[in-house]
């Protein structure tokens, strides 16, 4: 198996509440790839703070979730922190907002945020 | 053109598609000739798939099309996405070099362009400029101020500190009541955030021309007709000329469309624009892709 698709069924065998937890905040670690996000659906509580790190291996990346205002840029080669506290619940879109090339509009993923 | 004619002209041609018309307030204006402009958009040349079996002959219709109508537009204007993007600086070149042959052979005695994301964003507009000059300017035709602004060269879809400094100096030197006509690649309101369908500081340039009573923005990317009000603004988007997106928010992945081999054509076409300075007033009809 390829050390890239290796590291990447890692990544997603990890449910969430496995992912480093402390004083309250979950931290979770995404890599932005063209043209993709990994992982791809992001699993969270209401009301606990997230903290997302964020790396892009390759080319600049945007992280926008745009039902609670937040975003930033991921430079490559620097981790970017972004940090919120989901307030409702259900599914909610990010995207890259950052051209990256062909495949960018489709550079999405799912923030599932339960009670 | 005689405004009777052209408009006679509209009626009779109206079966190519719906004719929105977009009126705004204002009191009489010194006389100005009625004219018309074509607008052509997101035309991806260089776009290989099954959303378009016929992505190298899509254009030269819209073209045969514009060139066979009546009488011809005064102008004619690309509103960006003239290419597919590729990282490949060499076929970026080859790709724009092929498009501007294409659209030598339009019979109007201008074309305007003006870059979208595919064209400008990987390489910040460096090889949209060395083809088609500036990828923000002005200019003036019998009445209406046109204002061509770049919200694709910046990845990040930002017009910029920059550019909004140049439009508002621009928008200070016109008569508050000047006919202002706005071309974008992007929406310069937030249509569909969750697609990414915004300008990140459009609000800033939407506040600018909320100062002008006769503001009309027209713009691409999204492949698709939308009709939208930012306070006295009306925003609008044109079709595509190589695939059709969904509506926004109606499937999970902004996808293209399928082709539909029974429909060839489907939701691709480009618009006329009728404008009556005068009343600052613009007729739009949309025009299909026929085959032939
Ligand atoms: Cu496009």
């Amino acid at each position: 198996m390829p050390v890239d698709s290796l590291r990447r069924a890692l990544v997603f065998a990890l449910p969430a509440a496995a992912l480093a937890q402390s004083d309250g905040v979950l931290e979770l670690h995404v890599v932005a790839r063209r043209f993709q996000f990994e992982p791809e659906t992001l699993r969270v509580r209401a009301g606990v703070p997230v903290l997302l790190r964020l790396t892009s291996p390759e080319v600049p990346m945007g992280f926008n979730l745009p039902d609670f205002g937040v975003r930033t840029d991921i430079v490559p080669g620097k981790e970017a922190q972004l940090r919120f506290t989901p307030t409702r619940t259900g599914q909610f879109t990010f995207l890259c907002d950052v051209f990256c090339g062909n495949g960018h509009e489709n550079m999405s993923g799912t923030l599932e945020v339960r009670s | 053109m005689a405004f009777l004619d052209r408009r006679q002209f509209l009626q009779l041609a109206a079966f190519g598609g719906a004719v929105f018309s977009s009126a705004l307030p204002g009191a009489a204006h010194a006389a100005a000739d009625d004219f018309y402009f074509v607008q052509l958009s997101d035309t991806h040349w260089g776009f290989e798939g099954p959303e378009n079996p016929d992505a190298r002959g899509t254009l030269p219709k819209a073209i045969a099309a514009v060139n066979a109508l009546p009488e011809p537009p005064d102008f004619v204007i690309f509103t960006g996405d003239l290419t597919h993007t590729t990282e490949d600086g060499r076929e970026r070149r080859k790709r724009m070099a092929e498009f501007q042959q294409q659209a030598r052979a339009l019979k109007v005695r201008e074309v305007r362009y003006i870059p979208g994301e595919h064209d400008a964003a990987l390489d910040q507009g460096k090889a949209y400029s060395e083809f088609f000059g500036p990828t923000h300017y002005v200019f003036d035709h019998r009445g209406v101020h046109f204002i061509v602004l770049d919200n694709v060269s910046d990845p990040a879809a930002k017009l910029g500190e920059e550019q909004l400094a140049w439009l508002q100096a621009d928008l200070q030197a016109q008569p508050r009541d000047a006919r202002i006509v706005v071309f974008a690649h992007r929406p310069l309101f937030d249509l569909y955030p969750q697609w990414d369908w915004a300008t990140r500081d459009g609000a800033q340039a939407v506040e600018l021309l909320q100062a002008h009573p006769n503001v009309v923005v027209f713009y691409g990317h999204i492949h698709q007709e939308n009709h939208h009000m930012t306070g006295a603004i009306a925003h609008h988007s044109a079709k595509s000329l190589m695939f059709p997106l969904p509506a926004p928010g109606s499937q999970p992945k902004r996808t293209p469309v399928a082709w539909d081999p029974s429909q060839p054509y489907r939701g691709l076409g480009f618009r006329e624009v009728e404008a009556e300075p005068a009343e600052a007033r613009y007729v739009l009809s949309e025009r299909p892709v026929t085959q032939g």
